[in-house]
């Protein structure tokens, strides 16, 4: 630790405090506007203080969505059930597939495992932007257009993922893999008890990761799906301000981004109880 | 109980280094086996192919009567303490040593008398539900040789489990190690680079160099009647003094530039006029009493105190020698001191092959 100065601290706190201003300040002006008539916020000043529309705007967003040609009346919850499910089978399917094949890397000896591994690892330049052409006709060839299968499965192979398991796994002994092999533990078992449980700390940072990384696709949702019935929320939010000849509900589309920043923050409170369980007791 | 038999092995690894040599070895039921040797000499490797974690390229391994070269380690009912412990961090005391025997789907009053059984000799009795991370060194090791133990294997393996424990406690642990081994009778086999481990703890012992056995005997054999030059120095500290020299007549030998040394002629065979090396341990010198040196002198050098002995570094006859000698003793001075050297304890060499030149 450096020395503690009155100076320095007090030179840290400011500086804090400026970096909490300018992250949270237009937060809370988003939250503000999304709890007032639409009227209001159009006018100067910007009111700065939550208005009396909390309930009203979020139920109407929630449960009857926007009525414009575009967002075309889809109820929030829909939306983020959406994307709900899509980031969770993206972040549960990511982590599956990149610790199998991380396991398998790290303890198996087969042919070309090295080649391998660098065919994985080169993927990682290769993110959905720059194959999407390709990617977006072989999911339209298999007919999953508008389905959760389409929406997930191109983007849960994972080199990142796969190269920190790599990684992780080759800083556990070799001799508890040896150990686990006298006492009789085979492949699968000592993945489920051993290794599982001592990558909890990674688990729970890579699933924060990606949890995000799939809530936030937008490019890839808004290629794949043409029903409405898929639609995401950072689709919907698009959408939502997409109108023609008139004002967006601002109130409206506030609320919206209030209610989609929401689970991924969730997520990262929830997890972070692992986070620090697994700093605290650095066992290996 | 098992004994454990090794004929011809060798191991290649891919890329061609030889690590075994077509060794043979039995280790005999019961008994307290111990490798050692210089770090890199096969001797992990060789317990490692015993404990089915390394393949064996040629040769057979047979665990009692069984061959056991293409044996699944967990089915060669061995058990074996690794240098780290190597315990399951997330586990605690008690599921680390129950493990083994869950997968072996032992019945479970069975595997919680055993378990507290074995707790119980190693006295972790009150660590149980701790994690490993929870205790210090010497207890994680209890552990470790706790989870052999509660497995009834045929055969225990020691990989260098004391080289991780501080000086105190791995003289402690050492003295533990032979008692329970003095208790169960188990067939085991130690790997150790430390000679006093290997002494102390020994029924027998085998010394290893470059993949191939040097010698296999008991301690005081090994120590006494070191069969090749790598032996005679590697066991014994400070190391056994060599010096070159000729055969001048029946037991005895020339050191040029320094006299003559008397071997006993009916231990080791010689013929007149062999070059040979010489072998004298620092301990077995003594300062000659008037008219009791046959000329074998040491020109001191510069002296090393350790408490209570003294090691006289000098030379005889122009080859480096080291003398042990008592504190009390009184100080030798600059010139050359006259040394006595008896007889039976002279070890002489052949100069080409290393080897002792025994009768027989």
């Amino acid at each position: 630790m450096v020395e503690r100065r009155p100076f320095a601290t007090f030179l840290a706190h400011v500086v804090l405090i400026l970096g909490i201003v300018v992250v949270a300040f237009p937060i809370w002006v988003t939250f503000v506007a999304s709890t007032h008539h639409a009227k209001d916020i159009m006018t100067a000043p910007i009111p700065l203080w939550p208005g009396t529309q909390f309930f009203e705007n979020y139920r109407k967003l929630l449960f009857e969505g926007m009525i414009n040609p575009t967002a075309g009346g889809v109820p929030m919850w829909r939306m983020m059930t959406n994307s709900f499910i899509m980031a969770m089978i993206i972040a549960l399917g990511k982590i599956f597939v990149s610790f199998i094949a991380a396991f398998a890397i790290v303890y198996f000896r087969f042919p070309f495992r090295m080649a391998v591994f660098w065919i994985i690892f080169m993927t990682l330049m290769l993110p959905v932007e720059v194959r999407i052409v390709p990617t977006f006709k072989v999911v339209a060839d298999l007919g999953l257009l508008n389905s959760y299968a389409g929406l997930t499965i191109p983007l849960i192979a994972s080199a990142t993922a796969t190269f920190l398991f790599r990684q992780f796994f080759l800083t556990v002994p070799d001799e508890l893999a040896e150990a686990a092999r006298i006492d009789g533990a085979g492949p699968v078992k000592f993945m489920k008890d051993i290794l599982l449980p001592l990558s909890r700390t990674n688990l729970a940072a890579l699933f924060v990761i990606m949890f995000t990384f799939g809530w936030n696709q937008y490019l890839w949702p808004l290629l794949m799906t043409t029903d409405r019935q898929y639609l995401t929320v950072v689709m919907g939010i698009q959408r939502m301000i997409n109108v023609a000849d008139t004002d967006p509900q601002w109130p409206l589309v506030m609320a919206a981004v209030i209610l989609a920043m929401l689970p991924p923050v969730a997520v990262v409170l929830l997890m972070q109880r692992w986070f620090i369980k697994g700093l605290v007791d650095t066992e290996k | 109980m098992a004994s454990v038999a090794l004929e011809n092995v060798s191991k290649v690894y891919p890329g061609g280094v030889e690590a075994i040599k077509g060794l043979s070895l039995s280790i005999a039921n019961g008994s307290f086996t111990v490798l050692l040797g210089p770090s890199g000499c096969g001797k992990s490797t060789l317990l490692r192919m015993i404990a089915g974690l390394e393949t064996i390229t040629d040769g057979t391994c047979k665990i009692g009567d069984r061959v056991v070269n293409d044996v699944e380690p967990a089915d060669r009912d061995i058990a074996m303490v690794f240098q780290n412990y190597a315990l399951y961090p997330h586990m605690s005391v008690y599921d680390n040593m129950a493990y083994g025997l869950r997968n072996r789907k032992t019945p479970k009053p069975e595997i919680e008398r055993r378990v507290r059984e074995a707790a119980k000799m190693l006295a972790i009795e009150d660590y149980l539900d701790r994690r490993p991370r929870a205790l210090s060194g010497g207890q994680r090791q209890r552990v470790a040789m706790g989870r052999a133990i509660v497995r009834e294997p045929q055969a225990f393996l020691f990989d260098e489990p004391l080289s991780n424990l501080d000086a105190k406690l791995r003289l402690q642990m050492r003295i533990e190690i032979r008692r329970l081994h003095n208790r169960l009778k188990a067939t085991s086999i130690f790997v150790t680079h430390d000679q006093v481990e290997a002494m102390t703890l020994a029924d027998v012992v085998v010394v290893m160099n470059h993949g191939r056995i040097e010698q296999v005997g008991k301690p005081t054999d090994v120590y006494n009647r070191p069969a090749t030059r790598f032996v005679a120095t590697f066991i014994g500290s400070p190391a056994m003094n060599l010096i070159p020299g000729r055969v001048i007549g029946r037991g005895k030998v020339e050191i040029p530039g320094s006299g003559t040394l008397e071997f006993d002629p009916d231990e080791f065979e010689v013929a007149d006029g062999t070059s040979v090396e010489v072998g004298i341990r620092p301990e077995d010198m003594s300062v000659a009493a008037p008219g009791e040196s046959n000329g074998f002198a040491i020109q001191p050098e510069f002296v090393e105190e350790l408490g209570p002995n003294r090691l006289v570094h000098g030379l005889a006859g122009g080859a480096p020698l080291v003398l042990s000698v008592s504190s009390s003793t009184r100080d030798l001075g600059n010139g050359a001191v006259a040394l006595h050297v008896p007889e039976h304890r002279v070890h002489v060499f052949d100069t080409t092959t290393g080897r002792a030149l025994r009768r027989g």
